[in-house]
């Protein structure tokens, strides 16, 4: 019998962003590419964004934020998911993160920053290329 | 132990991570969910699995997470599958049920997982009804099923739900009239949520009305109920009404029904596990090609062609059997 799998994703927004026109534009694309995409809304917290990561299984979560508090809740947000033994899950982010700040995010394990502008289409071959083929 | 048995074992225990790996792992059909399954149903059969099905903007998920913060005040531990539908063009689907319920992600006595229905009909996912097993297995004590929202004919709901409530709210360009008459059937609870708005009484007693044409002699009579899930109001009469199905459920003549259920869903195993045997070894002796360019040339139709292999094969079966 055909196994069927599909990417999951969790598009998740930390912190007080005000909208999220640019996460539900990445979360769009992602589902026209044939991806189940889960999306929490605003004001996640980094506890409420790993345990909706944990309970949907997902394969890749993107963080957008636009606050400029990115320094403040990426380390957390990475911190809980080793924690919690989702260390096999990436994560990329996107929104406003300044390009000084990149390094910093990547050596937390953030596998892609995809500023303001990003094509869609890049963000889903990383997205394809990245997850593992497990069948 | 297996990585398998460990999942298993995992979910016994109620570990959250085991209960989202082996939903995966049913939804993905992969060679170990059979296995899977047969492990845990022994331990099912205790949560109250209760159903919700609706028009889109009627309220599901806010009233779904007014609901289970009442069901937690009474100490009890729920399980949400929440269902969207998959884009039959891209395959994909977007899953946004979690917005309403999101505070009670960390709660450590709820679990939400969200399905895509990946085109299965009928308004839940082929695997929700082992999702929902799982959640069992795991020791919830309530199981919500929450499904697609166009609420026509949606009527899938009743093979896994043991209580289903229909939603409806005024205004929704929906007039009552429009639910269909399956959906009117199947209710057990029927709900006018954004009871705050006008036409709100209206809508209950198009219900009344409707359920007084609908001349069946039932033995539990729908009850019709307000609510206004954003603030809450009515859900506690809602929880009651649902608790008195619950007893309802456990007399004799309920019994029947799990029954039937237990029937469908034999068959509709038999049945699947049949075709895919006898499709497996077309494919693998190369006839499935030659029997589909058949088709495509006009010389025989789908149902005869179906009835040939068959007949080929349980001859095989049976002389291989005898020899």
């Amino acid at each position: 019998m055909q196994s069927t799998r599909k990417i999951r994703v969790l598009i998740a927004k930390p912190g007080l962003d005000s909208h999220d026109r640019g996460a539900k534009i990445v979360a769009r694309a992602l589902r026209d590419a044939g991806m189940e995409v889960i999306y929490t809304g605003l004001r996640q917290t980094p506890e409420q964004i790993v345990e909706t990561a944990l309970q949907e299984d997902v394969d890749v979560i993107g963080l957008s934020i636009l606050s400029g508090a990115h320094k403040a809740l990426f380390p957390r947000i990475m911190e809980l998911l080793k924690q919690k033994g989702l260390t096999d899950v990436m994560v990329f982010a996107g929104g406003i993160i300044p390009e000084e700040d990149a390094p910093e995010m990547r050596k937390l394990g953030i596998k892609e920053i995809f500023g303001p502008g990003t094509p869609t289409e890049t963000i889903i071959q990383s997205v394809q290329k990245h997850v593992p083929k497990r069948n | 132990m297996t990585k398998i048995e460990e999942i298993i074992q995992g979910i016994l225990a109620g570990d959250r991570r085991s209960i989202a790996k082996a939903i995966t792992i049913i939804e993905n059909n992969t060679p170990e969910a059979s296995k899977l399954i047969a492990s845990i149903y022994p331990h099912t059969g205790k949560p109250h699995v209760i159903g919700l099905t609706g028009p889109g903007g009627s309220g599901k998920s806010t009233l779904i997470e007014k609901i289970v913060r009442e069901y937690r005040r009474k100490g009890k531990t729920v399980g949400i599958v929440a269902v969207d539908p998959t884009s039959p063009f891209t395959g994909g689907a977007f899953l946004g049920d979690r917005i309403r319920m999101q505070e009670l992600s960390t709660d450590e006595g709820v679990f939400i997982r969200s399905m895509a229905t990946r085109n299965y009909s009928g308004g839940i996912a082929k695997a929700t009804k082992h999702a929902v097993k799982i959640l069992d297995a795991a020791g919830k004590d309530i199981v919500i099923v929450e499904t697609v929202g166009a609420g026509q004919s949606e009527v899938e709901i009743i093979k896994v739900a043991r209580t289903t409530v229909v939603i409806h709210a005024p205004g929704l360009g929906d007039e009552i009239q429009a639910i269909k008459a399956g959906l009117m059937e199947i209710a057990d609870i029927f709900v006018v949520n954004k009871a705050d708005r006008e036409n709100a009484d209206k809508a209950v007693m198009d219900i009344q009305a409707m359920l007084q044409l609908n001349n069946k002699e039932k033995v539990w009579k729908p009850p019709i109920l307000k609510t206004v899930a954003l603030t809450g109001e009515g859900v506690p009469e809602l929880i009651k009404r649902l608790e008195e199905h619950k007893q309802f459920l456990e007399k004799e003549t309920e019994q029947q029904k799990s029954l039937l259920r237990a029937e469908a869903e034999l068959i509709e195993a038999i049945k699947e596990k049949a075709a895919n045997l006898i499709i497996d070894e077309l494919k693998r002796e190369g006839e499935f090609e030659e029997i589909l360019q058949k088709i495509l040339k006009r010389e025989i139709d789908p149902a005869s062609a179906a009835e040939r292999i068959l007949r080929q094969k349980l001859k095989k079966a049976i002389s291989d059997a005898e020899a």
